[in-house]
């Protein structure tokens, strides 16, 4: 059969109309499988969501518990059968709960890979390879001018930083699933035991993170009144990007805004966001693990979505492989 | 190779100039010679690099990757530096540590590099550096760091780092050369200070404090004595034996862009005085004339006759290698007046002085000045030696009022470091078109002149006002029934071509918040092009 019949792009999401689900539906629909917990991927409203454990805590957090009609959990690297369809998850390496969905049927295997990443990461399972004939990318990162340092390494210039200019508050911008919990670990793995500072809507995520066994040390809501400003002299506060601009900020004194972001390797994008000290962290796959990944996987054929699609096509085709864009809509190509 | 890139990397992000004299002086305490000493003449443009044509690196990348995906990447990067750093293939090998050059051994091997030689030495240590340290070696060879630091800054972080003052630094600078290992074992305290040896080297300025409330009161009129501040950029005329320099108040070397005032410094001095644009004494142009002549590196012979430079002198710090600093004012003027008098009419005049009766009468003649180029007044202590730095005292600076105009709030940006959560930037306009359908044209931007109060009370109005959104700016609700009236000072205006409005303003700053007054009431722009005339 072809690789098309089996999985192709519907205004919901990704189909497959031998069993009958979408993967990562941007719509309400009766079946989603769901690769991992961020809003763009995991939405509330479908009639029945299959994903990992993690990931179904993740979203009754985010969305409630009544986010879908029932849930189903899915182990990972246990093959499942949904109609006439082999499913099973494999761990993406992206945040705590993210997973790859290899679908097989009819001698073609396709492997959807959600986002993925192949830095360590102490706080989610690492992406593990699978063989496959059509394996479908993200491609966030997908450029030749991204690649991302050593996650340590960056934490390292940020606690020079901080022992640089110990009477201002370090506040690190930090998505509030994955990437400010993977940030706080890789500072406690850098030897660094002060409390750190927390903003509220990191709460939540950061417990349920704690609950599964992840070691953040310990956390303080960064939520003291005006009159204890002081006391944030020296001190590391983690909070979302979007907090930066708000009034939230003015709290601390003389904030350096530092942002953990794979978009801070490019000089002009920190600039703009007024960002002082970037930290080039990443939830995804960087250049050179994109292109590892693909020729790991010995696909033939390689379906490019969310992000720079036209350079990772052309390296494809470089590479004598078989590569297409997947126009699907409704993902965020920004969110890291 | 890693620390100065780190160094540059944080500097251009850092908007606060306390945080980047810290990063400079952890710099200089941290990197050894003869690296820091390089990295400060990189900083301050004393570090001479054959420069290499961005083709040829263009074509050294080329070399190593698919056109098709660099095309992809520069497009998305927009520089071609930070570009060619970050699709620079990494080597197999990761290099040894001890193997990243240092800043010192790239700057030899440029150096010491042919022409001919020149792309294999840069592709051969791009090839051992990370993305930081490939950048910073783009921008050396391709000249221009622009990191937001003035050798002015770079020179304070050196008094900062060696606990001296900023005046001290100034005054050795021009007789030094990188790496500049002297200095930094005197501001060490190993070695003692490097002796003045060259020639012509720059003097630290006196400067001046404005007057302020009741200032004058306790001040004897008879003691001080007072000259038209004249409106050009204030200069150092240094000349000695045979060598002529020109130099800005920052003490930075501008003799390169006024061959035609150099040509006339056949004298043996150091004059302290104003570079204005204009033939004396029947003509002195505008700071909008001179602004034709500022920040060039060379000049072409018919912007030398259309915009002739001269210097109107106010001082005399050295004579035929007396050093007449150390005395009083009037006795430095006899000496200036006959000083000039010797000197090329077209090219030196002398700055007038202006008797006055009390401070009433001093008051009236500087709201009333004679020609239009007149900003003001000077007052200066007869007996005052002459002191570098900002003494409290000798001197006064007493400017005409500013000009003002009621304008409109149209955009704010949010400001940076402590201000990075307030919008803090304000660009303003004022009404223009027919007197039925006007529309607001950006006249200026300011981002002070506010108390803190008051920045959180326009901050609430430009949240609440928002109607559009373009990154850290905002659109702010502004026709003729709402809007926010902000009344503007500034020092003067100048043509502009690449303002609509046609104007730009001058040290333009908020002098009042007008919650009273409808935006319909703002001003035309007329009224502004009526000052350029």
């Amino acid at each position: 059969m072809r690789a098309s019949d089996l999985l192709h792009p519907r205004p919901e999401g990704l189909y497959c109309p031998a069993g009958d689900f979408f993967i990562d539906p941007v719509r309400p629909v009766a079946r989603a499988l769901i690769t991992h917990g961020h809003s763009d991927h995991a939405r509330p409203g479908h009639g029945n969501v299959l994903a990992t454990r993690e990931t179904l805590d993740i979203m009754a957090l985010r969305l409630g518990p009544g986010f879908a009609g029932t849930i189903q959990a899915a182990a990972l690297g246990e093959p499942m059968t949904i109609g006439d369809v082999a499913v099973t998850f494999h761990p993406a390496g992206h945040v705590l709960g993210s997973a790859q969905i290899a679908v097989e049927h009819g001698g073609v295997r396709i492997v959807a890979s959600g986002d993925y990443k192949r830095q360590a990461d102490a706080t989610c399972a690492a992406f593990e390879p699978v063989r496959c004939d059509v394996f479908i990318t993200e491609a966030t990162f997908g450029l030749p001018v991204f690649r991302h340092p050593e996650a340590g390494d960056e934490i390292a210039g940020l606690l020079r930083s901080v022992e640089r200019f110990p009477e201002r508050a370090h506040v690190v911008g930090a998505y509030a699933l994955g990437k400010a919990q993977r940030v706080i670990r890789l500072i406690r793995d850098a030897g660094y035991d002060r409390p750190i500072y927390l903003h509220g809507a990191l709460e939540k995520i950061s417990a349920y993170y704690r609950s599964t066994g992840i070691d953040l040390g310990q956390l303080e809501p960064a939520t003291v009144d005006r009159s204890a400003r002081g006391d944030f002299a020296g001190a590391i506060v983690v909070g979302p990007p979007s907090a930066f601009a708000d009034r939230w900020a003015r709290r601390f004194p003389d904030p350096i805004s530092c942002f953990a972001s794979g978009w801070m390797r490019i000089r002009q994008r920190a600039r703009q966001g007024g960002v002082e000290l970037p930290l080039i962290i990443s939830d995804h796959s960087d250049w050179n693990e994109l292109t590892a990944t693909i020729r790991e996987t010995g696909a033939g054929e390689v379906w490019v979505t969310h992000g720079r699609e036209e350079a990772l096509v052309r390296w494809c085709q470089l590479q004598g492989i078989a590569a297409r864009p997947l126009h699907l809509v409704g993902y965020e190509d920004e969110g890291d | 190779m890693n620390r100065f890139a780190e160094l540059l990397d944080r500097l251009v992000l850092t908007p606060s100039r306390n945080g980047k004299l810290t990063l400079l002086c952890d710099y200089f305490r941290q990197a050894g010679d003869p690296d820091r000493g390089l990295a400060l003449a990189a900083i301050t443009g004393d570090l001479s690099i054959a420069a290499v044509k961005p083709a040829m690196l263009r074509a050294l990348v080329m070399e190593r990757m698919d056109p098709v995906l660099f095309g992809y990447s520069y497009d998305y990067v927009g520089d071609l530096a930070e570009t060619i750093s970050l699709v620079w293939p990494e080597p197999a090998e990761a290099p040894r540590t001890d193997a990243v050059p240092t800043l010192g051994d790239v700057v030899a091997r440029l150096h010491a590099a042919s022409r001919s030689d020149g792309p294999r030495v840069i592709a051969d240590l791009l090839d051992r550096l990370d993305v930081s340290a490939r950048f910073a070696v783009i921008k050396l060879v391709t000249g221009g760091l622009r990191i937001g630091v003035s050798a002015r800054l770079a020179k304070q972080a050196l008094a900062d780092f060696g606990k001296v003052d900023v005046a001290e630094i100034e005054e050795l600078w021009h007789g030094l050369e990188p790496p500049y290992a002297a200095l930094f074992a005197w501001l060490e305290g190993r070695a003692p200070k490097p002796e003045k040896g060259a020639r012509a080297l720059f003097r630290p300025v006196m400067l001046s404090n404005p007057v302020g409330d009741g200032d004058l009161d306790r001040l004897e009129p008879a003691d001080y004595a007072a000259e038209w501040k004249w409106d050009g950029i204030r200069v150092q005329v240094s000349a000695e034996a045979g060598l002529r320099r020109l130099y800005s108040r920052s003490g930075d070397d501008i003799s390169g862009a006024f061959p035609d005032l150099v040509e006339a410094m056949d004298f043996d001095g150091v004059i302290d005085g104003e570079l204005l644009v204009g033939r004396p004494p029947e003509w002195t142009g505008t700071f909008s004339d001179l602004q034709q002549r500022l920040n060039r590196k060379t000049v072409a012979p018919k912007m030398r006759a259309k915009y002739p430079v001269f210097v109107r002198c106010y001082d005399l710090l050295q004579s035929s290698g007396r050093d007449l600093r150390p005395l009083g004012f009037a006795e430095r003027r006899s000496e200036l007046e006959r000083f000039v008098a010797a000197l090329d009419p077209e090219r030196f005049d002398l700055s007038p002085l202006v008797p006055f009766d009390d401070w009433g009468h001093l008051d009236r003649l500087r709201k009333g000045p004679p020609h239009p180029v007149v900003e003001g007044v000077m007052i200066k202590e007869r007996r005052s030696p002459y002191l570098a730095g900002r003494p409290k005292g000798p001197w006064f600076k007493w400017k005409r009022d500013p000009y003002t105009v009621d304008a409109v709030l149209m955009y704010a940006q949010r400001g940076h470091g402590k201000r990075s959560s307030y919008y803090s930037d304000y660009t303003f306009g004022v009404w223009a078109g027919p007197e039925e359908t006007p529309e607001l044209v950006p006249v200026g931007k300011a981002y002070f002149g506010f108390t803190d109060e008051e920045l959180r009370r326009i901050d609430k109005y430009v949240r609440d006002n928002t109607i559009e959104r373009f990154g850290p700016v905002r659109s702010v609700r502004a026709d003729r029934q709402s809007g926010l009236v902000l009344e503007v000072a500034f020092e003067g205006l100048n043509r502009s071509q690449r303002h609509r409005s046609g104007v730009a303003m001058r040290f333009p700053r908020i002098a009042r918040l007008r919650w009273d007054k409808p935006p319909s009431e703002a001003d035309r722009i007329e009224t502004l092009q009526a000052l350029l005339d």
